[in-house]
């Protein structure tokens, strides 16, 4: 067994996997988080329950309905769009002309009110969640055993990620989003529907969380408190990448997740804390965050 | 309100009361900084934790007498609150929230992996020694009147800043800071002081809350007891001089008698929070000054 800086092999590139698969759940979730708050200017602290929820919708499908992943893939992100489409309908449309900051304390409430709600009818252990049989299993690389699944959620997030950029940044519709972002009363003059582009990017947002929590399923387990100390992390792998910046909270969300890793590896009682120490000096060097504009 | 506080206890349960006081206390501190100063930081927890950690560390390791045991947990939170403002002081409105939010989660998982905090047990059997030398504060009544006296003495000093020049400062400042710029203020110091002072005042609470329960543990650091302060400021009405008090009597007594619907408790907290946010945002004493006609 060959080591690299006194680390075998096996355990460094085990590591970096775990770090990895972290990564691409900081992505899908910092994505979902940075596309809400490019448009809406609200923090979705709800994030991490819709998260969650798509787990659990999955679970339900699952043992009550007898549908397997592939279905769940499709169906969930819908159904929990459309949960958020109605929060955004119902409650936060009401809050565009106040203080930004009362959208972040209503979808604080609103991940209170869900995951109290999920937490009485569940318990706080986690739940099961098979792996679908074509993607369990691994193959062995030589330096490394590979787990297929692990490396379908890998590829299955950078693919996502790369095809949100892309409809954001590179089509008609994502720059309708974008000048929506910037300037919604004229944006709304030329014709526009600003208001429906608005409840259908934060469908969009939440069905991302939910995609992320159903990839979630067969790996962590599917308990209600999994969402919680997360979306933390996440809000800081936001605030490191740049708030309004699509590119910069994948790439952030990646690189972190692999940061996160390698400390893991060489200095394990500091991988909790790593992410934030990195936010705090990021903060002291570009306050606006490493791809972010300053606004 | 004193006089409440001061009859209170034949009828109350004077250790709830005592609680109820230090969570006002703590939630005068949080209103502070969102209702005057306007910045909503989502991390006060820290300063709670942090105060409730040294003081016990003070009161049981090193055997300080309880006076000095506050103050060294006072001091400790307000240390804490220098270099944190120093470092969130820089954004403002929703990047100040989440930046205090990530800094009170790094501050609390050091408290989870630090020895001297034993982790999830945290410091118990917090002993509570002679006050001055001559009043033992295992008498449950003489500790009601030591929290009630330094209770009232952080209102006291909270109202004197608000209707001071440098309140009116900041208020200032909360309404439009460029014309605040423009005037010749110095927005940033006057930022930092609300926010240690804010954080120093977190931190008498979060030392006495600690020798009143004779335990620091790590609740007191989590970004929900953070969550929880601004919920009890919210329902109270933020900006208004007695709203926190009420907003965390009111948050307290519905922890203390709802407490075997278990995970009830979260979804009525949230509730709360939904219901203030879309239509009750004055807050309850808010709401009762506009209609009294005078502010509250």
């Amino acid at each position: 067994m060959t080591e690299i800086f006194g680390v075998p092999t096996q355990a460094l590139f085990g590591q970096l996997l775990i770090g990895l698969i972290n990564g691409s759940f900081y992505a899908l979730l910092s994505l979902g988080l940075a596309v809400i708050f490019g448009l809406l200017n609200i923090i979705n602290f709800t994030h991490g329950a819709q998260y969650m929820m798509g787990a659990f919708v999955a679970y339900l499908l699952a043992n009550k309905a007898g549908m397997g992943y592939w279905w769940s893939l499709a169906i969930v992100p819908l159904a929990v769009g459309v949960t958020g489409v109605v929060i955004e309908r119902l409650m936060l449309s009401r809050l565009y002309k106040l203080d930004h900051l009362y959208g972040l304390l209503l979808t604080f409430g609103l991940a209170l009110i869900i995951q109290g709600l999920f937490r009485n009818e569940y318990g706080t252990s986690g739940l099961p969640y098979s792996m679908p049989e074509q993607l369990s299993g691994g193959r062995n690389l030589g330096f490394m055993f590979l787990p297929n699944y692990r490396a379908w959620v890998i590829v299955a997030s950078l693919v996502t990620c790369i095809v949100t950029w892309f409809v954001i940044e590179r089509t008609k519709l994502g720059s309708y989003l974008r000048a929506a972002t910037e300037n919604p009363a004229l944006v709304q003059a030329f014709g526009i529907n600003v208001p429906r582009m608005i409840t259908l990017t934060y469908g969009f947002g939440v069905a991302l969380a939910a995609l992320a929590g159903v990839m979630a399923a067969p790996i962590y387990q599917v308990s209600p408190q999994m969402g919680a100390d997360l979306i933390i992390v996440v809000f800081a792998v936001v605030v490191i990448g740049g708030m309004g910046s699509i590119m910069g909270s994948i790439l952030t969300g990646f690189g972190l997740g692999l940061v996160e890793g390698l400390t893991k590896v060489f200095y394990p009682e500091a991988s909790n804390t790593v992410i934030f120490v990195i936010m705090a000096i990021v903060l002291m060097i570009k306050p606006a965050g490493l791809f972010g504009t300053q606004k | 309100m004193a006089a409440f506080f001061l009859l209170a206890p034949l009828a109350v349960y004077p250790v709830f009361l005592m609680k109820a006081m230090c969570f006002a206390l703590f939630a005068c501190a949080f209103n502070l900084l969102i209702g005057f100063g306007g910045l909503l930081s989502f991390g006060h927890a820290m300063f709670l934790g942090t105060a409730g950690y040294a003081a016990a560390h003070a009161a049981k390791v090193w055997a300080f007498p309880p006076e000095f045991a506050i103050l060294f947990g006072t001091a400790a939170a307000a240390g804490l609150g220098l270099v944190t403002g120093l470092l969130a002081i820089r954004r403002q409105g929703i990047y100040f929230a989440m930046i205090t939010l990530a800094l009170s989660q790094m501050v609390y998982f050091f408290y989870l992996q630090a020895a001297f905090t034993h982790g999830e047990d945290g410091i118990q059997a917090v002993p509570r020694g002679t006050l001055f030398g001559f009043i033992d504060l295992a008498n449950v009544w003489a500790m009601y009147f030591t929290v009630f006296t330094i209770f009232l003495a952080g209102f006291v000093l909270i109202y004197r800043v608000i209707h001071s020049p440098f309140g009116q400062v900041l208020k200032a400042i909360r309404e439009n800071e460029q014309r605040a710029i423009s005037l010749g203020y110095d927005i940033n110091r006057y930022k930092l002081l609300a926010y240690v002072l804010s954080a120093t005042l977190a931190g008498l609470a979060g030392a006495t809350k600690a020798l009143v329960f004779q335990l620091a543990s790590l609740t007191d650091a989590h970004w929900s007891m953070s969550g929880e302060v601004v919920l009890m400021t919210l329902l109270g009405g933020l900006g208004t001089v007695f709203g926190p008090v009420a907003g965390a009597f009111i948050i307290i007594s519905l922890e203390t008698y709802l407490a075997q619907l278990g995970a009830w408790v979260t979804i009525v907290q949230g509730i709360i929070f939904v219901i203030c946010v879309l239509t009750f945002r004055r807050g309850v004493i808010g709401e009762l000054g506009n209609w009294l006609k005078k502010p509250l």
